[in-house]
């Protein structure tokens, strides 16, 4: 019988510390096992949110031994179970008790973020035409699970805490997502510029490097809207095309 | 009596999965205030979990296909005993929900024609499936709620229902506790939308999230809602079945869809030795007509592998009984066979099954282009749930709706994949509406505080029992003994002896769960959180166990051993659950509905 010893963060809001749980770790066992298994034998109230457990929901955030992780898609064999492991809730935002941190501000600035804007339709019957290759980079950026992974280790959130000025690596994905829609024809460039910061980025990359799904947020999703940006607000030649002429490029 | 907070809506939907959302959107449409409660955060529901598709006779891939040849197939698979109206709307409305979808934002795979891809999948006559590669459920879930967030419509997260309150015949409220601080709250609405989707933590192998505890199943009953069809729930064939850990975890249809074959460690291809006589002229008698299918040749017939889920179940179990299974109790799905085939193969299927590729690799170490996956059957759908009215979805009480998995009869005796997606689009919609309409036609009623003063003392009672002598059991090893019997007693393959001793089990977890002790506080307590579910997952259970126990024949997804035929008589028979008078479970036999001649002409045709 093989045994590790977990260190799990136990509090809430007002405080907590690490607890240690031993428990039993049999073939093919994932983090969110272990610490289900603890929650059963050991911890009847141990908080932790889960629901798919197969890496589609987005639900089970936390860092393990300092990395975050979904600990539904952590196997225990990729960890050394010699030392104690650590789980502790993500960072970037409050804690509501144990693993459980309360996300609720993203979802608050979901709604600030202008909605899909559909052309009208290219066929008489309602629908439209839209070729696989023009929806590729889209349905990258719609794999997003929303764990909020990427929130968690961006450092104009986590370290610095601009969360009434900056919207992270997350919605920045879900903009770019709307914006190179094919069908859409909403412009959100002015909004990226100002009400949602993405100036802040400094492309560090640690979003892309923990996405679960393996989305490249830096490169396909913020850079060419910080280049849309650049191009719209900072091109000397069109600012000053816009001068003369008074139109909008 | 503890302080509760309430709320006040015009209609209140209980659950936000795929129908859930659709229901709130429609309701909200009409300028009502809706309000929407659910377990999870947002856009977390079993919705998200869906992988296949979303069928609709769109006739995008192949233009022989109708709503009539959809409702035909979706007869079929149910056995006949489908609510044929509920049968008949979705077959019909389907289309238009999906280019709803896409009008909201969602960008499904596309056609050489840049018009919206259509897949194979069981059971299904033409390629049917709308689809993103396989995260279909990802892709409906975010629509509905990027498009909802913008309605207007008040979420309340991370909140459970536990008691349905009445006036008279008449639902008016809902009660409940948020998780993160354990405290009450109250809904008063005009109507209610119950969008609870299943019940699959009744078993032990499952592919359903901690969610599916039968709610709205049992929110329903105790409301005194009839509930039918509950002998019918659906094992999907293909779960995984190694490592331990992630035993039950589905492994979409569209494996098979995409040419991927079932083998027997002899490395037979099992499905070719028993395929039913319904299917015999639609199912390819050899595998180059079966690959040959799956890659859209419109001549061919489909492999004997996308026959329906019931079915395929029901041969992997035989295979596993026989001695002939995987070393992991399961069978073999391959997919890397098509090497074969295609010479780009390994791309080929990490860009049709890329959540597929990413699952074997990350939780087995196994690559799916390369070798065999190991797959067994795992609980899957409830067919069987609150009684509704075709068209409204309105149950047998008044005021209360229901939508998706929750509501029973769409799919009979057994669900083809990919009509569910559809299902929660079409009725979620509907009960929006016309739970909307009731809500404007009946004004607010009352809500009687006894009731509500009961349900506090019931729910705030396991976590009292800790301090007792003894200290109460706890709720987890409840849960679990519930999960063995049912899915030893009231799995795939069922007997009268097993079955009414099932019933008697459950009858003494009942007890136990009566004596259940929530150690900790109420804030986010998922000990006291499991206490409250058992309630819930054991009158599901009584009521699957006792139709199960109660209908003597083999139909769809319901296989007795000691009846393993159909029976005529028992397929114009449909099984209705009610609470009786005395607190007592009640099943009666009532005939399935008649099915009007233009449709029964439809199937005829279609035979």
């Amino acid at each position: 019988m093989t045994t590790a010893t977990f260190k799990i963060w136990r509090g809430d809001a007002e405080g907590g510390d690490f607890k240690d749980y031993d428990t039993e770790i049999t073939e093919g066992m994932v983090v969110l096992d272990a610490v289900h298994q603890i929650q059963a034998e050991l911890a009847n109230d141990l908080a932790v949110r889960w629901n798919c457990k197969a890496g589609k929901c987005g639900s089970c955030s936390a860092e393990v031994n300092g990395m975050p992780r979904l600990l539904c898609m952590t196997r225990m064999d990729t960890i050394d179970i010699d030392k104690p492991i650590t789980i502790e809730p993500i960072k970037a935002f409050p804690t509501m008790k144990d693993l459980v941190t309360d996300v609720s501000w993203n979802f608050e600035v979901k709604k600030t973020i202008k909605k899909f804007n559909p052309r009208p339709p290219d066929a008489e019957d309602g629908t439209w035409r839209m070729a696989q290759e023009d929806v590729d980079r889209v349905q990258e950026f719609r794999k997003c699970i929303e764990c909020f992974l990427c929130q968690d280790v961006c450092h104009v959130l986590r370290d610095h805490q601009k969360t009434e000025e900056f919207i992270g690596p997350r919605f920045l994905v879900y903009t770019a997502a709307l914006d190179m829609h094919p069908l859409d024809t909403e412009d959100r460039l002015e909004d990226l510029k100002d009400a949602h910061g993405i100036g802040f980025c400094n492309i560090t990359k640690c979003c892309t490097h923990v996405c679960p799904e393996h989305i490249t947020i830096t490169d396909n999703a913020i850079i060419p809207l910080k280049e849309r940006v650049a191009d719209r607000f900072y091109d000397p030649l069109k600012k000053l095309f816009r001068r003369l002429f008074g139109k909008k490029s | 009596m503890d302080s509760y907070k309430t709320f006040e809506y015009d209609v209140l939907v209980i659950g936000a999965g795929g129908a859930g959302l659709r229901a709130s959107i429609e309701a909200s449409a009409t300028g009502l205030s809706v309000g929407l409660v659910c377990k999870s955060l947002l856009g977390k529901a079993h919705t998200v979990m869906a992988e296949g598709g979303i069928a609709a006779a769109l006739s995008n891939v192949d233009d022989r296909d109708d709503w009539k040849t959809h409702f035909a197939d979706t007869m079929r698979g149910g056995q006949y005993v489908n609510n044929y109206r509920m049968a008949e709307l979705h077959a019909q409305e389907a289309p238009e929900r999906v280019h709803e979808l896409e009008a909201w934002g969602a960008v499904f795979d596309r056609t050489d024609d840049q018009k919206i891809l259509q897949r194979n999948f069981g059971g299904h006559k033409y390629p049917r499936l709308a689809h993103v590669g396989d995260r279909t459920g990802l892709e409906m879930i975010r629509t509905l709620q990027d498009h909802g967030i913008h309605q207007g419509i008040d979420v309340h997260m991370e909140c459970t229902i536990i008691r349905l309150l009445k006036d008279g015949d008449r639902v008016t409220a809902a009660f409940g506790y948020d998780r993160e601080k354990g405290k009450f709250r109250l809904f008063k609405a005009r109507a209610i939308v119950l969008a609870t989707g299943g019940y699959g933590r009744a078993y032990k192998i499952t592919s359903n999230s901690w969610e599916y505890t039968g709610d709205g199943h049992s929110l329903a009953y105790d409301a005194g809602a009839d509930l039918i069809d509950m002998e019918y729930l659906q094992f999907h064939p293909t779960g995984m079945v190694w490592p331990p850990s992630v035993r039950g975890i589905l492994v979409t249809e569209g494996v098979r869809g995409e040419g991927g074959v079932l083998r027997n460690s002899e490395g037979n291809r099992f499905m070719f030795d028993d395929i039913p006589d319904l299917y015999k002229n639609q199912t390819a008698d050899n595998p180059e007509e079966g690959w040959i299918y799956t890659q859209g040749d419109k001549e061919a017939r489909r492999p004997p592998e996308l026959l329906t889920r019931d079915h395929v179940a029901r041969c992997i179990i035989r295979e596993i009984r026989e001695g002939r299974g995987s070393p992991h109790g399961g069978v073999f799905l391959d997919i890397a066979w098509i090497r074969e085939k295609l010479s780009n193969a390994p791309e080929h299927i990490k860009r049709k099954l890329p959540s597929m590729y990413h699952q074997f690799k990350e939780l087995a170490n196994l690559d799916i282009t390369e070798e065999p996956m190991e797959v067994g059957p795992t609980t899957h759908y409830a067919m069987g749930g609150i009684r509704v009215d075709g068209d409204t979805q309105m149950s047998t009480v008044q005021g209360l709706f229901a939508a998706g998995e929750c509501a029973g009869g769409m799919h009979g005796a057994n669900r083809l994949g990919g009509n569910s997606l559809s299902d929660l689009l079409v009725f979620g919609k509907r009960a929006g509406e016309y739970a909307a309409e009731f809500a404007k036609e009946n004004g607010a009623t009352g809500v009687h505080d006894s009731a509500i003063a009961d349900t506090i003392q019931w729910a705030l009672a396991p976590i009292e029992r800790q301090d007792t002598e003894g200290g109460g059991e706890s709720p987890y090893q409840i849960q679990y003994d519930l999960q063995d019997t049912m899915q030893e007693l009231v799995g795939i393959v069922r007997t009268q002896e097993e079955m009414d001793q099932a019933v008697e089990k459950i009858a003494s977890l009942k007890q136990r769960a009566d004596q259940a002790a929530a150690p900790g506080n109420r804030e986010y307590n998922p000990g006291w959180h499991t206490a409250l579910d058992l309630h819930n997952l054991l009158t599901v259970s009584e009521a699957v166990a006792r139709a199960a126990a109660r209908r003597q024949e083999s139909r769809g997804a319901h296989f007795r051993e000691d009846y393993p035929d159909k029976d005529e008589e028992w397929g114009k028979t449909s099984l209705v659950v009610k609470k009786g008078s005395d607190g007592t479970m009640e099943v009666s036999r009532e005939p399935v509905m008649d099915i009007p001649a233009e449709l029964q002409a439809i199937i005829e045709e279609n035979r």
